[in-house]
């Protein structure tokens, strides 16, 4: 037995789907475990079993910091960690508060941005 | 006493440093062929005894190649492995592993680069596109540093002035250090009140950049006394890596230096307690926290309180970084040479106003790319053989 090894990988077709409105994540049928960035296999237990799940968008910052800039080379921003819910972390931006002043814990909500290169920024959820 | 056949196998006999702080005009391969010449003649051997090379560099892909052919030497053994900043810390390893295995009797272990002359940013090993990290624009490697200090303060309640604390200590070692780059007093609220770069870090929370380069050699411990200088013993050595993008860190308060130096620990069948001396790889503030606690020095989490008063500066009870740190000494994008160097310098007793009284053990913690490879390695005099 060998994995497949031709045609789009796991990294493609994160970025089609994420071009086409859906932000996934891979789950191991194994072990339960995400995996993110994208593998060719359960990066938790090896199994080639993964699937492919939209997922719930919600997430926890686990960690933040603003980046400086002079506002004419424009201005400070966001850098973030954030756990999504099905347990993976990404490195990410989170909008909704100043750059300076995103609070670790607070929760958060995925929104796909398209582009040369999509990607997935969050904004803070206001109860 | 541990028996481990790489215990005490190997001993440092040569050191040489070259181009640190500002060396404009002059190449990278350059700075490292002088800091190689410089070490080669401080253990009184010429180039040509040199039988491996284990090297690397921020702008050659095949390092231990180029160096080798530019010092005009034909290696048995080469190595040119690159793990970021700790290379060097895990050559060492690597050249008392070839040793002790006969595939070599005279190591060269170097780095150089000219990055603040030729460029004036930081070259780092962290810098490699990945699609998951570069949309959000982080400032690697500064940016994943501040992230692990950020959660650091939330998780265990760390302060900005105990991060300070870490760089006026460092800036306290440099001014006793002739060579260090950065000299003049700085205060913690000198450091507070800084420009910020990526928050919780202010400039002084960062790491220099500078030019330098930097070589030791290394020979089996049967041969260590046949040289001019006090030989250094390898007594302990152990890696670990466990990410190497900050989002696939498990606890970014907890890094790998928590199983490499156990490792290097029990190799050398020492304790935290009995280390004399230490050099860590200073990058950024939080650095010197995290390898505090992940080493064993002090409990997780209280890193902040520990280096607080002074107690890793110049009179403290635990001497750090005693060159000045990758905060005030030198940085030329990759560090853990020039902690092995300052290792050697305060064992044979050649620090000058910074010797720390009559050390007999040492150890040196080297971290590469962003807290992604740790490499500890621990020294001793001949008394601890
Ligand atoms: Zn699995």
């Amino acid at each position: 037995m060998t994995l497949e090894d031709r045609g789009p990988g796991p990294d493609a077709v994160y970025r089609e789907e994420l071009l086409a409105g859906r932000f996934t994540i891979q789950t191991c049928a194994d072990c339960g475990l995400a995996s993110f960035p994208p593998r060719v296999f359960c990066r938790h237990c090896g199994s080639d079993a993964l699937t492919r799940v939209e997922a719930s968008g919600h997430g926890v910052v686990y960690s933040t910091s603003a980046v400086r800039n002079r506002p004419d080379k424009g201005g400070d921003h966001n850098v973030s960690l954030v756990d999504l819910a099905e347990g993976v972390r990404m490195l990410t931006r989170v909008d909704g508060a100043a750059p300076t002043e995103v609070p670790i814990g607070a929760r958060v909500k995925a929104r796909i941005v398209t582009g040369d290169v999509p990607h997935v920024v969050f904004d803070l959820v206001t109860e | 006493m541990t028996h481990h056949d790489l215990r005490g196998a190997s001993a440092v006999v040569g050191v040489g440093l070259a181009g640190c702080g500002e060396a404009p005009g002059r190449t990278a391969m350059e700075l490292i062929g002088a800091a190689a010449w410089n070490a080669v003649t401080d253990a009184g051997l010429k180039m040509t005894e040199i039988d491996a090379v284990f090297g690397v560099s921020a702008v050659h892909g095949m390092p231990s190649v180029t160096i080798s052919e530019y010092l005009g030497i034909k290696p048995r053994f080469s190595d040119g492995s690159m793990i970021g900043g700790s290379s060097n810390v895990a050559h060492i390893l690597q050249a008392t592993m070839a040793i002790k295995a006969g595939l070599c009797s005279t190591a060269l272990v170097c780095y150089g680069s000219n990055q603040k002359s030729a460029s004036g940013r930081l070259i780092s090993s962290a810098a490699e596109f990945n699609p998951y990290e570069q949309p959000y624009k982080p400032r690697f490697p500064i940016t994943a540093y501040a992230l692990a200090a950020a959660r650091h303060m939330h998780q265990f309640g760390t302060t900005r002035q105990q991060l300070a604390e870490v760089a006026v200590a460092a800036r306290a070692w440099a001014n006793r250090n002739p060579e260090a780059y950065m000299h003049g007093p700085l205060s913690v609220d000198d450091v507070l009140n800084a420009r910020m770069v990526c928050d919780p870090f202010g400039l002084f929370d960062c790491c220099l950049v500078t030019d330098g380069a930097g070589a030791l050699v290394i020979v089996a411990r049967d041969r260590a006394k046949d040289f001019p200088k006090k030989p250094v013993y390898f007594l302990g050595g152990g890696m670990a890596h466990w990410h190497r993008s900050i989002m696939q860190m498990p606890d970014i308060t907890v890094s790998a230096a928590s199983e490499s130096g156990p490792r290097a620990f029990e190799m050398a069948g020492l304790e935290p307690a009995d280390i004399d001396v230490l050099e860590l790889y200073d990058a950024f503030t939080i650095n010197t926290i995290l390898f505090l606690e992940d080493l064993g020095f002090c409990p997780k989490g209280e890193g902040g309180r520990f280096v607080e008063g002074g107690r890793i500066a110049p009179g403290g009870s635990l001497p750090v970084n005693t060159n000045g740190g990758g905060l005030s000494c030198v940085h030329p994008g990759m560090y853990g040479t020039f902690i092995l160097v300052e290792a050697v310098r305060q064992l044979r007793g050649e620090a000058g106003d910074r010797q720390v009284e009559n050390p007999e053990t040492a150890l040196v913690h080297g971290n590469g790319g962003v807290l992604s490879s740790q490499v500890t390695s621990i020294f001793g005099t001949e008394a601890t053989l």
